[in-house]
């Protein structure tokens, strides 16, 4: 109260002396006004400014994340297309090395086959005998017109010869059919192998065929990287993200076998490290080592298929000669195989366990024991048991969405990093320019308490004008 | 080959060097005082099922101590069973039947003290559960909190209950506290002050044993 009060010039008098505050203030803020507007117009201009250039520079930094994650994202779907690419090559070259390389000689064969179909034809081309030449000295007999014996038996001689050439010939004439039918028969298989021949032949050809023309889409595909096209890196972008949350759920089902993995072996590693050790004050160490046993299965399997070639994180084992990933691939995989047996007998352990203290409990709680119902109670051990070996092989293959992820994650993150930018920079940019708008709105709402000091102004301008003005109008008159 | 083999052997070498860590502090020692005066002798049964729900209830690492009061209970020989239950669970489980079958041993031999210390069992108790080192410490009185001193006993002295909780079980009302419930209030309020004042950290009754047990175990 005495602090307000202290403000005052007439302590006794609040109204008088508020006005004469009043009054002062407003003479202090007009007199203020021209440098006021000043401050409130260069400070509007400097948040502007600043904002203007935050904002293009993160404009130009995404763009350049742009470029750089393009960069990235074409290099990789390069080498991902070469890959593919190559793979192709060497399956085009498998097929010619395994099938095509018979081709000279199966050609040969053909060719053989070919005219030896073409000598049969033309054995059963053979055309029959022709008439002997003495049917036409019959027919000029016949044309005889003297009759007697001597014609009609020399026509019935002609006609037993006739009848037994005829004979003769028509025998000779089956018979030669029959060879004709025998050889044409004996040319069958050779026209089936043929038929065989020519559509294996064909068989293959279409398979290299398809492969070229796969082949010729990867290099299609690889051309539009090359000359970075944007409807081929938009399809990378896209490709990169089904990728991400492809393997991103593989990872999560992945996630959900390693945790049923833990809860599996938890309890019977308690057994070998103490149940009562802790490591923090909420993490027991029994736990963390269940942990670090399925984490080493994972590295297990991760180093498995890399020494397999099936993922590709770490360019140090893909580079190894043959002879050292190999024997990488066994040790992982003995690894693999001797945990995966110590987790099936730490199954066999927490089965053991629960029984044991099933049967305390009940001896504490002084209940009749349960009995064995028969070989079936044996079950779930026996299926904790083939958990405990088969999930650790399980949970070896999540190494290939690991590498999805790594992979795909880069582009993710890229995406979004540009996008969050450009989001940011729209955002300050727009900040800038309600900067810009608002000083002339801070320089009347400032010109409001002065309104009165103004508009005296703009009374003694128009009045000084008029008299200017009638000033200038007596002294053009007079002149 | 050799590398992974070193990181494969650190890891397995890591793994066994922290379980090594101290576990003490995690695990809860429990005391437990049976009144075995009077007609608290009767109520061995009711003894016997609260052991057993200790015994179901804590966990390796963790210990326990039955002992009864008597006369003079400042005494190790007044401890009936105790144990400090194995790391490993299976050998805990083991500890747990041996300790049961010792208490059933005890419930049967013929109970029945003339005078009931408290305190000297209380101080006894102190002294074990300190030297278990555990992190949660419990005393568990199994009386109608009624001491009754012998000649010539002097328990009139302040006690050391420090960090320790105190949990007095199925306390019953007397003939005389029927006449005037104010005795029984009061008892169990000097017994409550007295061990606030000893640096106990919680002092809990319970009286409701079918519905109540787990508040024996259960800190605040």
């Amino acid at each position: 109260m005495s602090d307000w009060h202290s403000w005052l010039f007439w302590p006794d008098s609040v109204a008088l002396s508020v006005l004469a505050l009043g009054t002062l203030a407003m003479l202090f803020l007009y007199a203020a006004r021209t440098p006021m507007h000043g401050v409130i117009h260069s400070l509007c201009h400097l948040v502007t400014q600043s904002t203007r250039f935050f904002s293009r520079w993160l404009f130009l930094s995404a763009e350049n994340l742009r470029l750089r994650n393009q960069s990235v994202l074409l290099a990789h779907g390069q080498e991902g297309a070469a890959q593919i690419i190559e793979r192709e090559f060497e399956r085009v070259a498998d097929i010619i090395r395994k099938d095509l390389h018979e081709f000279p000689a199966l050609q040969r064969k053909l060719m053989e086959e070919v005219t030896r179909i073409e000598e049969d034809y033309r054995k059963s081309g053979e055309i029959p005998p022709p008439p002997p030449e003495w049917v036409n000295a019959l027919e000029s007999v016949s044309k005889l017109k003297s009759g007697g014996d001597i014609p009609r038996k020399l026509l019935e001689d002609i006609h037993k010869s006739i009848q037994k050439i005829h004979d003769k010939t028509l025998s000779e004439y089956r018979r030669s059919y029959e060879e004709r039918h025998k050889i044409l028969k004996a040319a069958q298989p050779a026209w089936r192998s043929v038929d065989k021949l020519a559509s294996e032949m064909e068989k293959k050809m279409l398979t290299l065929q398809g492969n070229a023309k796969q082949i010729d889409g990867h290099i299609t595909k690889y051309e539009g990287m090359r000359t970075r096209d944007s409807k081929t890196e938009h399809a990378l972008t896209t490709s990169a993200f089904v990728q991400f949350f492809i393997s991103g759920l593989v990872m999560v089902i992945a996630m959900g076998g390693a945790f049923i993995n833990y809860k599996l072996i938890a309890l019977p590693m308690s057994e070998m490290v103490g149940a009562s050790d802790y490591i923090t004050d909420s993490l027991k160490t029994s736990d963390v080592a269940a942990l670090v046993i399925i984490l080493m299965e994972a590295s297990m399997g991760l180093f498995l298929l890399e020494s397999l070639r099936i993922t590709q994180l770490f360019p140090r084992i893909a580079s190894m000669d043959d002879r050292m990933r190999h024997r990488l691939m066994l040790a992982s995989l003995i690894f693999l195989i001797i945990l995966a047996g110590i987790e099936s007998s730490l199954a066999l352990m927490r089965d053991m366990l629960i029984t044991d203290k099933a049967s305390l409990m009940r001896d504490l709680a002084s209940v009749a024991p349960v009995v064995e119902d028969g070989w079936f109670t044996r079950i779930p051990m026996a299926g904790q048991m083939i958990m405990g070996f088969v999930l650790p092989f399980a949970l070896a293959f999540v190494a290939i969405p690991l590498e999805s992820t790594v992979h795909s994650l880069r582009t993710v993150i890229g995406v979004l990093l540009v996008q969050s930018m450009r989001g940011l920079a729209f955002v300050i940019r727009f900040v800038g320019v309600m900067f810009k708008r608002i000083a002339k709105v801070l320089e009347l709402v400032y010109d409001i308490p002065i309104v009165i000091p103004i508009m005296i102004e703009n009374w003694v301008k128009a009045l000084r004008g008029n008299v200017s003005d009638k000033g200038q109008i007596k002294s053009g008159s007079t002149s | 080959m050799k590398r992974i083999l070193l990181i494969a052997s650190v890891l397995f070498g890591s793994l066994f060097v922290t379980a090594c860590g101290d576990s003490r502090m995690h695990s809860h020692a429990v005391y437990m005082l049976v009144d075995t005066s009077g007609t608290y002798a009767q109520e061995m049964n009711k003894a016997t099922r609260i052991i057993n729900y200790l015994l179901a209830s804590l966990n390796s690492g963790d210990s326990l101590a039955v002992a009864k009061v008597e006369t003079r209970s400042f005494t190790e020989k007044d401890i009936i069973a105790k144990v400090t239950f194995d790391k490993r669970p299976s050998q805990a489980t083991t500890q747990k039947r041996a300790f049961k079958a010792k208490i059933e041993e005890f419930a049967k031999q013929p109970l029945g003290s003339a005078f009931t210390d408290i305190t000297g069992g209380l101080i006894q108790g102190a002294e074990y559960l300190n030297e278990t080192q555990a992190g949660i410490k419990t005393i568990v009185i199994f009386s109608d909190m009624q001491e009754e001193l012998g000649q010539g006993t002097v328990r009139d002295f302040p006690i050391k209950l420090d960090g320790i909780r105190i949990v007095a079980l199925n306390v019953t009302k007397l003939r005389t506290d029927n006449a005037d419930p104010r005795l029984y209030l009061d008892r169990l309020a000097r017994w409550e002050a007295r061990v606030r004042k000893a640096g106990a950290v919680e002092w809990v009754m319970v009286n409701d044993l079918e519905n109540n047990m787990e508040s024996i175990l259960k800190t605040r």
